[in-house]
Order: C-alpha cells, then structure tokens, then sequence
C-alpha cells in the first residue's frame, strides 16, 4: 500500500484539520436544512484524520470537533466527543487493512461513519433520560446524513491532498541514469 | 507500544467525555458559552455577508420598481398611523375604565430586536442562536416572537447572543388556548423532525369542539408568555387516551425554517 502525500504526523497537518473541522461546524450551523436535515461532516472528517494521521490527531478532532458541534447545539456537552472518538479508534485499528487510497473505499467509510456517529450520539441520549425529537423522519435524516459524508469524504482527501502540494516541498523523482550502470564503449 | 498509546488515548478521551457529560447544569452551560464564544468572529462574518446578499438584491432592482415599493410603503404606513391613532384612543379608555373599575393597569410590551446567526447542527433539535444577549437586557426563559407568531423562548444568554429554543422542541412547551366559544386550553407538544411547523396541540378536554381553521393563542397560564401571542391555526383533531382528551395538529404562523429577524420581549405584564 502506498502511502498518502500527508500521512507523516505533524503540528501543521493537526493544526489543518482542526481548523477545517471548525469551518465544518460552523458552516453546516449557519446553513439551511438540505432536504429537511442538518448535515454533520465530522464522521466524513474523521475518516480522512484516522486513514492519513496518528493517534494523536484522531483524539484531538474527536474532542474539539465534539465541543464545538455541542457547543452551537442543544445537545448536553460532551456527547458527541465519543461516537466520533470511536469511529476513529475503531478505524485506526485496521488502518492497514483498508483501501484508503481508493475514492469508493472512502466513500463507503464516511458513509458508515456518518451513519454510526448521529446513531451513537441519539442512543446515548436516550440512554442518559434525554427526550430529542425522533420519529420515522429521524431514518430519512439519517440517510441523508450518509450519503452527504460518503460523498464529503473523497473530497476532504482531494481538498488535503491538494494543500499537502501546495504546502510541502515536491519529492524529486531520482534520474534513471546510475554510473555503476554505465556501459562502458571502446577499447580499453 | 503503539496499540498501548491508543489505549491510553482513548480512555483520557473517554474519561473526558464522561466528565463533561456530567457537569453541573451551570457550569456546563458557562462552558458551552465560552466555548461558542470562539465562534464570535464567524458571527461577524455570517451578518455581513446576509447584508452583503441584500443590498446585491437591492442593486437589481429597477428604479421604477424601487418607485412603486416606496408609495406602497408610503400608503400603509398612513393606515398604520390611523390604526396607531384610533387604539390609542381605546387604551386610554380601557385605562380610564380599568381605574375606576379598580383592575390593575396593563403594561405594554417592550421588545428587542434580534437576528437569527446561527440553526442547531444537531438535526434532532430545535434551536437557533440570536445576536442579542444579556449586555442587551436579554435573560432566560424570555418569549420570543416573529412577526407572523410566537417563535420559543430564550433558553441560554451570553454576553452578546442566546439561544432560543422553538416551538415544537421537546423542551418548550407554551400553554395555549383555541379561539372558539369554549376557549379551550392546551399545551403544545412536540413537532415531527420533519415537518418543524406542525406541533401537537395537547390535553384539550374531551368535549373541545375543534375545528380546523380555528386559530390558537397564547394564553399566560404558567406565567412564561403573555396572552394573546398568535401561535398557528388547528390542521386536524382527535380523540386520543381512550376519548379522555383532545389532540389536535397546529399549523405554525411562523416560519421556523427560514427565520432571519425575531422580537425578544423583555417586558410584559404577567
């Protein structure tokens, strides 16, 4: 498996995905409901942190990303730093395993992501005596949901990819010509 | 080593996370503000790029068009000024009655305006986040009205915004009469996570007659609204816990999903 431009661990790259992970939350906050349903592209972030990223980065996008999302949300606050916590704790583990650098195979890790996040996060509110607003639409919203971070999870590792380029010094492609190599013409 | 550190990682995350969740009511509050606060300067940039989209709309519109707005601004603002003229003349006499009849005199209602920066990010919620908070008298648990109906309540206050939680969320409840012969009262209830408009209209008694058209009112029992406010109009009714009581649907007159400019109203007579 190859690896990606920006799998190296550095405060740059943390820095990066903390400040898209900000924008995200604030964008989805201050736009309209698409279809009926608020978008969360965080699990779709996640994916991109967990699949190019150490440990480190993946714990700290789960707790600041969770924050601010409770933050601008009704939600108690906290309640979202674990599902998202998990859904990078769980990839990590079988980060070696996974295609990361295939577009379908990201789409179908922010599509799971983006299902398991909002599930975990109602669940743990029933569980803790909350009373959010759910029904039959809650599983239209959820699929919604889906489908916006399967297909925001490509493009979050288009858009990175794109900034590693722009940001980090080209590797230089080494010549083919090796004077070991070299054959020699002539009489000696 | 690595496996060991992720381990580590994910329970000082975890312990984290479980100490958040169970903080004091206050004190979580006082850090959900602080942490919002950070996003202070996107509020900023969110109000200047709604001006922004304005007055590009503005520039497209034709003089002439800008020409006919403006004298039919001019007209209703006459009739206004003679409807102002004539309810003035009945508050003074619904005061002068009210002293001789010896009822306590009535306070109008004093507003603040406000714009709507932010929605909730969580879909099973309902709340919006307004560019006023308590440097502006702001405080909690005052109502919140649009100028089509009554909007929620003011559930958080920060410095310079709040939040308002809207009606239909599973925490606002607004008591609320239907305008038919009877009076009857009801409690609003929850909203379907799709259609935001539409709430339940609850614990009407068993013989309410209600029909669909019938508007529905605030009704001050319980204190937290003044009475009066427009809530919505009855969609449908039925008989719900074995015909012990009345449910009934109500269609909103404000339009949650696209609010941009709502009232606070800081002071009523309760």
């Amino acid at each position: 498996m190859g690896h990606h431009p920006m799998v190296t661990m550095n405060p740059l790259n943390t820095f990066l995905i903390l400040l898209t992970a900000f924008v995200v939350v604030f964008v989805q906050s201050a736009s309209g409901r698409l279809l009926g349903t608020q978008l969360d592209l965080l699990p779709a972030l996640m994916v991109y942190a967990t699949l190019t990223t150490g440990i480190p980065t993946v714990a700290a996008l789960a707790l600041c990303g969770g924050l601010w999302l409770d933050s601008l949300s009704a939600n108690p606050l906290g309640i979202s730093v674990l599902p998202l916590a998990a859904i990078g704790f769980v990839l990590s583990l079988r980060r070696d395993l996974l295609l990361g650098e295939q577009s379908f195979a990201q789409f179908v890790l922010g599509l799971m992501a983006s299902f398991a996040a909002p599930t975990a996060t109602l669940l743990m509110m029933l569980t803790a005596g909350k009373n959010p607003l759910t029904g039959w639409g809650t599983w239209w919203q959820i699929a919604i949901m889906m489908l916006a971070g399967g297909i925001a999870t490509p493009l979050f590792f288009k858009f990175f990819g794109a900034l590693a380029k722009t940001f980090k010094y080209q590797e230089l492609s080494s010549p083919s010509f090796r004077p070991d190599r070299e054959i020699r013409r002539g009489r000696n | 080593m690595l496996k060991k550190k992720r381990y580590i990682l994910l329970a000082i995350v975890a312990v984290v996370a479980f100490v958040l969740v169970n903080l004091p009511a206050s004190t979580a509050s006082r850090l959900r503000l602080a942490i919002g606060s950070q996003f202070l300067p996107f509020f900023g940039l969110a109000r200047f790029s709604q001006d922004v989209a304005g007055s590009t709309a503005d520039l497209a519109l034709s003089k002439s068009e800008l020409i006919r707005q403006n004298e039919l601004l001019r007209r209703e603002n006459e009739q206004l000024k003679a409807v102002a003229l004539q309810a003035n003349q009945f508050a003074q006499e619904n005061a002068r009655l009210s002293q001789q009849v010896g009822w306590q005199a009535k306070m109008p209602w004093r507003m603040k305006a406000a714009h709507v920066v932010l929605r909730d990010p969580a879909n099973w919620w309902s709340t919006v986040q307004i560019d006023v908070g308590s440097q502006q008298g702001i405080e909690p648990n005052m109502p919140v009205m649009a100028i089509d109906g009554l909007v929620g309540r003011i559930t958080a206050v920060g410095l310079t915004r709040s939040q308002v939680v809207l009606i239909g969320d599973p925490n606002c409840r607004v008591a609320a009469y239907v305008e038919n012969e009877a009076r009857d009262n009801g409690v609003t209830g929850d909203s379907s996570p799709l259609e935001r408009e539409l709430v339940e209209l609850n614990y009407l008694g068993r013989n309410a007659v209600i029909k669909p058209g019938h508007r529905v009112l605030t009704s001050n029992m319980g204190g937290n609204y003044p009475s009066g406010i427009p809530v919505g109009v009855i969609v449908d009714a039925r008989q719900v816990d074995y015909g012990l009581s009345t449910e009934a649907r109500v269609k909103l007159f404000a339009k949650l999903g696209s609010l941009e400019e709502v009232w606070v109203i800081t002071q009523w007579s309760r």
